[in-house]
Formats: structure tokens, sequence, C-alpha cells
């Protein structure tokens, strides 16, 4: 049958690739250059799988030479076919069109190399076949994860660089004017820390998320010690005890936590907030902790009792420093708990004057503030936790399998 | 001497309960006090038709006026109380108004003379029922003397005594299952229940799909894997709320980059507002079909955001996996499928069994993503955004206050299930 030949594969992938990235290009092509770009699929659908069909004939023969010569076939072919005006965009963006081409055609190639490698344009094996499967798919699907991930970032950071005018001018145009200075750039942000109070939400957002990680530690390290190590009657009970408690939803506890806050007039108050958020960690820290605890050895322990250690020295000489990066770790991840927190802060907040960046945020979402101011102070929320991310991804990564499955 | 040591057996167990008591009372307390009490303060106000204005205690509301001019010929002061019950809906009851006159002066009368009377140099006013919304007025008259000007001032500076009962519906012992009532029988409920399963069914199993096929991507060693690891947990990661609106404008219908791309290409005609519509017509061969847009796009979203802890926990797995199972695999002939179907897949099984539980219930549960994106409007209200709706938005604290009984008890079954399920795989 055709299907057990390599040649059709090569079409086939040719095809699919031909199509992505000409869809992927004229999409980058419109979002940098502003103007509208005419995306026409049927040429490069019998392009592509003629790249396919060269490139699997030509296996045995490949050289760095020969890759470079494919590729500028490969893009010639793209604008002939389109009668010399692919997109059929304006003059002045020939250079700009001409460099898309060539990148197209560039990107099929490399993928094409990618997924067509070592196959035979003969009959295959079943093997064969589910390889090309596979490393086509890992190829797609990687490209398709990392895009899709990224864009509403993208768009985020994007749209909180522009101005309301060239917003609602040309909606597809996100590039970014180099030329302009650092005050017309960044307008939305300064616009933000000097009308907006966002200096302070920061503030208030770092005072409740360090609270809730010391408030949490203070308490669940003694705790999960003590679930771990100490022989308590019913233990089972209260390990089966704190899990259910972590998964209560803040949603089924906001509206009494509201009415009583209310009545305590501690609502409206970052104290309130403290209250709260250590409340919904600890039965997290104290889950995740007594499993690091569980794993270390007893018999370190039973030695220092021996030696006239009390059980509280036990675990600040101890228990702490041997298990400080999972301290880390669970701290890291709490802060991320109380940071990205949304619920309790819209519900309990009215004062503008201590508002967390949750809250604040929220104040922005109105059809009277420009969407950029929006998107500014998203980027604002965001760029703490990426930061933190990026440098100890390593900690937070196993606190997020550790007690990750909340969230 | 086993007895002896028996006994300090006991007595360090003891000990060791008593420290364990002590280290964990902090937590208990906090819990109890933050989780456990307002969980059942919820049954108590389902229980009760409590709306938002009630919160704030019905009062009353007293000012204090001293009418009393230099040039003024005539020989009376006279001090004006005006009072008024702040609320709309609460009686005042015993209401008594009390007040000092300085002793110099002397009272001629008081309007209305029927509650009020002058006892030692105190205006006591019993009212007692100030009806809801109502107001009044005490006005006491005051003969001038010599000092008047100088004892005006003490009189000004003396602040009116109230005191009253008020009824409080928070702390009544009135029950009735009106809020259940309503919740139940409302049209919507079904919908609800609906939408809430159908968003954490298709969530749920859809982060973790997605997850497993990360998984497998990033499983094979290439270039640049960590950092490809690190950026596919961003979603997660970040502020929801900050990912939530960035999705909203990306899909705005008037300004959102898609629908101006969609409409660049001629894909569509008009701009398609995601998260506003309820339904989109799609014709298959000819049959009109109804697809549920907003609950897609919700279900879209929660499969983004949460996909990373799936692929986080399945990668973990598939990495303690032994490598030399797949090498005897390999040498006798097994396929590539046939490794993942007979090798990887029922290895994972467990952990995506656990997996898909606990999501279930923490997809069930959630309340943020829906509300940033529609508002819980076209189509998307589940049980969390309806507690939302019912307390704070229609302000009927009580029916909000139900819902969440509802969610607590479905919450309390799945968890149950879950606990049942975890004692096989622990992790």
């Amino acid at each position: 049958m055709f299907w057990q030949y390599g040649l059709f594969y090569s079409i086939l992938s040719g095809c699919i690739w031909g199509v992505f990235w000409q869809i992927f290009f004229t999409v980058v092509g419109i979002l940098t250059l502003g103007t509208p770009l005419n995306l026409e699929l049927s040429q490069i659908m019998i392009i592509g799988p003629l790249a396919g069909i060269l490139f699997i004939q030509s296996q045995k023969f490949l050289s760095l030479k020969f890759h470079l010569i494919a590729i500028i076939a490969i893009a010639f072919l793209i604008f002939t076919s389109h009668l010399g005006d692919p997109y059929q965009a304006q003059d002045e963006n020939r250079l700009m069109i001409l460099l898309l081409i060539l990148f197209t055609s560039s990107f099929i190639w490399i993928s094409l190399n990618h997924s067509l490698y070592n196959l035979k344009p003969g009959k295959l094996s079943k093997h064969d076949i589910e390889s090309f499967y596979i490393k086509f798919m890992w190829g797609i699907g990687l490209i398709l994860l990392i895009l899709i991930t990224l864009i509403p970032f993208y768009i985020m950071i994007m749209t909180s660089l522009k101005n309301q005018q060239s917003l609602i001018l040309n909606p597809l145009d996100l590039s970014v004017n180099l030329n302009t200075d650092f005050k017309t750039l960044f307008n939305s942000y300064i616009e933000l820390f000097t009308n907006f109070k966002f200096h302070l939400f920061l503030i208030n957002s770092f005072i409740v998320s360090c609270t809730t990680v010391i408030i949490t530690l203070f308490f669940s390290i003694p705790g999960a010690y003590a679930l771990a190590r100490l022989r308590i009657p019913n233990k089972k009970i209260f390990s089966g005890a704190v899990i259910l408690i972590y998964l209560i939803p803040s949603i089924v506890l906001i509206i009494p936590l509201y009415t009583i806050f209310s009545y305590m007039g501690l609502r409206n108050s970052l104290f309130g907030l403290m209250l709260v958020y250590p409340a919904t960690t600890i039965p997290v820290a104290l889950y995740m902790l007594r499993g690091y605890f569980s794993a270390l050895s007893s018999e370190i322990d039973d030695a220092a009792l021996i030696d006239g250690l009390s059980r509280v020295q036990i675990i600040l000489k101890i228990a702490i420093p041997l298990s400080k990066p999972a301290i880390v770790s669970v701290g890291l991840y709490v802060f991320m708990i109380a940071w990205n927190e949304f619920l309790i802060a819209f519900m309990f907040l009215d004062d503008p004057n201590i508002f967390t960046l949750s809250r604040g945020i929220m104040s922005l979402n109105s059809s009277e503030i420009p969407q950029q101011h929006l998107m500014a102070g998203a980027v604002i929320a965001t760029i703490p936790v990426m930061v933190i991310f990026l440098y100890l991804e390593k900690f937070l990564i196993s606190g997020l399998s550790a007690g990750g499955v909340k969230g | 001497m086993t007895d002896s040591i028996n006994k300090n057996k006991s007595t360090l167990l003891k000990k060791e309960k008593r420290l364990a008591l002590i280290l964990l009372l902090p937590t208990i307390l906090i819990v109890l006090s933050v989780v456990i009490f307002p969980l059942l303060a919820n049954f108590w106000i389902s229980f009760k038709p409590v709306s938002l204005g009630d919160l704030r205690p019905p009062k009353l509301i007293l000012k204090e006026r001293v009418k009393a001019n230099l040039s003024d010929n005539s020989k009376l002061i006279e001090v004006h109380y005006r009072y008024r019950n702040s609320s709309i809906k609460y009686d005042l009851e015993n209401v008594i108004i009390k007040d000092k006159i300085p002793s110099s002066f002397t009272v001629k009368n008081i309007q209305p003379s029927r509650f009020c009377k002058v006892n030692l140099k105190e205006l006591i006013c019993d009212l007692n029922k100030v009806s809801s919304k109502s107001s009044g007025k005490i006005i006491l008259k005051i003969h001038k003397n010599d000092q008047w000007q100088k004892n005006l001032d003490n009189l000004k500076k003396t602040k009116p005594l109230v005191s009253f009962r008020s009824k409080n519906v928070l702390t009544s012992f009135e029950f009735s299952t009106e809020n259940f009532k309503k919740v139940f029988s409302a049209t919507e409920f079904f919908e609800v229940l609906k939408v809430s399963f159908y968003y954490t069914i298709f969530g749920t199993a859809g982060a973790l799909l997605v997850g497993l096929f990360a998984a497998q991507i990033l499983q094979k060693s290439f270039k640049g894997r960590s950092l490809v690891r690190g950026l596919l947990l961003f979603p997660y990661v970040s502020p929801v709320i900050a990912v939530a609106f960035a999705w909203v404008i990306l899909f705005d219908p008037f300004s959102g980059i898609i629908n101006s791309m969609l409409v660049q290409m001629n894909v569509i005609d008009k701009p398609i507002n995601f998260f506003g519509q309820k339904y989109a017509d799609i014709i298959i061969f000819g049959y009109l079909f109804k697809f549920p847009l907003a609950l897609s796009m919700v279900i879209a979203f929660e499969i983004w955001r949460y996909f990373p802890l799936s692929f986080l926990f399945i990668l973990a797995r598939m990495q303690s996996f032994p490598e030399e199972v797949y090498d005897a695999a390999k040498i006798d002939g097994a396929s590539p499928f046939q490794q993942f179907y007979y090798i990887s897949l029922p290895f994972l099984i467990g952990i995506m069994s656990i997996l898909f539980l606990l999501r279930f219930i923490w997809t069930f549960n959630k309340f943020d993503d829906i509300f940033l994106l529609t508002g819980g409007n076209a189509g998307t209200r589940t049980f969390t955004v309806n507690v939302y709706e019912q307390a704070f938005a229609i302000s009927n604290l009580g029916a909000g206050a139900a819902v969440a009984v509802v969610i607590f008890i479905l919450l309390l079954s799945f968890s149950l299930l879950f606990m049942k399920y975890s004692k096989k795989e622990t992790f």
C-alpha cells in the first residue's frame, strides 16, 4: 500500500510543515509589519511536498552547500508561485517579505531534516513508520506547546508597551518602535506607578506574602515534625483531616469569613489577609513538610535524644538544617500562593491604599482605563514570580511536585 | 524492674503526647478559627434569610443641636435631638436616650412629654420602639440664666447616651430552609450542575492529556530541555489575574489579535465574542450544531493553565522508570507505539488516576478563572461562581451559603473517594 512507502511520508510531512510554517510566518509578518498580509496556502501545499521529495531522494549527498541551495530554491519557488507578490503587501515592505519567505523555506527544510532523517523512500517497516510518526509529532508538538504557552505572555508585554491610539488604529500591529524614547515606551508603567499607586500595591503584596511565609513556616515546621516523629494517638485521622482541610476551597469559606470579618472590623485590612492566608497555607505546608521529615532517618533523632537534646533542640539543630532545601521549596510555594491569591483580596479590600497587586489590577479592569494599563499591571504582578521562579526553579519545582496538586 | 521500665515508658509517652500537642496547638487553633469555624458558620448562614445589607447592624442615629442666639431676646434655649433608625428592615426596641443637663439650667418643658422626663438634671427618654425607617425629634426647652453662655458649652460637650436592642438575624435562633428551596427549585440549578460537571470533566481530562503529551515530548533529551521545561510551567506559576486578562484581551472582539487576524485572513467575516457568546452555530453536513463557545473557551483556559502540573508529575514519574525495560522491549522487537502502550502507559496509569481525582476536586472548586474570564455569563456559571453571584451580586448571603453547602457536600464525597483510592498509591 502507498502508506508503507517513505515517499508518501515525505510528501505528507512536506505538506504539513509547509502549511504550518507558512501560517506561522504570515502571522509573524502581520505582527511585526503591522500591515495586512494575505494568507494563501494552495501554493505551499504543492511546494512543501516537492521539498519533502527533494529531501528524501537526496539523503545520501547532503552537505552544507546542498542545504543552502535547497533553501534558496524553495524560497524562489514560493516567490514565483505567488507571481512575485506574495502576501500582496505594499512595496515598502519588500525586503521584510523576502526575509519572511527565506525564513519560511529554511524552517520547512530544517523541519524536514528532523522528521525525515534516515528515512528511505522505498518500502518501510512498521518500526520505521512509527518512528517517523513519533519524530514528526515530537517536532510539531514541541513547537505548538511552546507557542501556545508563550503567546498570552507575549501579548501581555507587547500590549503594555503600546499607546491607546495605535491599539485602536490597528490591533494587529504589535511591533515596538525602538526609536521612541523610554518615556513613551513605558508610559503605562510610569502612569501606574505615579497615578495608580502601584508602588503601594507592590509593597503591600510583598508584606502580605512574606508575612504569610513566615507565619506558615513558624507554625508548620513544629507541627509537621510532631506528625512525622512523635507518637500521637489517632495520628492517621489527624493526617487525613489535614488533607481534607487542604482540599476546602476559599469560595466555600468566603461568605462566613466576609461576615465575621465585617463584624470584627478586620475585613478591610491587611491584618485580616495575614490571618486568612496562613490558615489556608498551613495545611499544605504541613502536608509537604511531614513528607520531608518522615524521609529523614529517625536514628539521628534517637542519637540526639540519648545525647541529651530536647525535642525542640532537635527541631532547631537537626531537623531544620537537614531539610533546608525542603523548607525553601515550601516557603517559595507558599509565597507563590499568597502572591497570586485573588478571591480573598478582592472580597476583603476596599481601600486603595492597602490593595495588593491582584486587587489593584482588578480595579484597572474598567472601560475607562485603557487596556495597556491593565496589561502593564499584569506584567508588574507577573515579573516578581517569574524572577523567583527562574532563579530558584529547582526549589520551586520540587515544591510544586510535593504540594502542587492544590491551586 | 519491668514495672519501673513500663512506668518510665508510659511517662515518656505522656511527655511526648504533651509535646506533640504543644507543637500542633497553634496550627490547630488557627485552622479551627479560620477554616473550621467559618465552615460551620456557613451552614448556619445557609439556614437564614440574610442579605448583604444585614451585615450592617441597625443603629439609632442621633444628632444634637443647640439653638440659642446671643441677640435673641427670648428667655429660652432650645435643644433639638433628632433620631433615626438606620435600618430599613428591622425595628429597634427598648430605645433609651440619656443626656446630662448642666446643673445651672432649669428645664421648662420637653416635647414629646409622653416619653421623656428630667431626673436629677438628666434627660431620660424612653422611646420604647423605633420602627424601621422611622425618625423623630425631641425638643428640650431650657430657661436662660445669668451664666447661660458658659454653661452652653457644657451642654454641647456632654454627648447623649443611646441604648437600644435590635434584632440580629445572624445570631437569632430562627431558621428556614428558604435558601435551599430557592437553590434547588431554580430552573438554573440543573444548568449550573451540568456546566460544573462539563467544566470539571473536560478541563481535568484535557489538562491531563496535554500534560501526558508534554511529558512524552520532554522525556527525550535535547538541547535546551530544562529551559523548555521552565517555560512550560509559566502559565501555572504566574498570577491568575494576569493571565486571565491576557486571554481576555487576546480574544477581545474589538481589539483582540485573534479576531483581527481571523478577519484579516478571511477565515471569519465578523469578529467573534469568544468569552461572551453562549453558542456558536456550526454547520456540519447540513446539520446545525450548537457549539458551547464560551464554556469551551473557559475549559481551554483551564487546560492551558493547569497542564504544566500534570506534566510535571508525569515527567517526574517517567524519569524514575528504569531505562532497561525499554531496552529489553526494543530487543524483543516492540515498536515505539507498543512500547508506549504496553510499558509506559500501565506504569503511568496509577499516578494519572490519582492526578485525575485530585485535579477533579480542584477544578470543581475553581472560581477565579471563570469569574475573571466571563463573570459566569454566557453559559459558564458553575457552582462556585453561583456562590458569588447569589451572595454578592444579588446580595443574598443566605442563598450563596446554601450553594456553598452543596459544593461542600459534593466535595466531601469526591474527597472520600480520593482517600479510598489514594491508599493504593502514595505520593
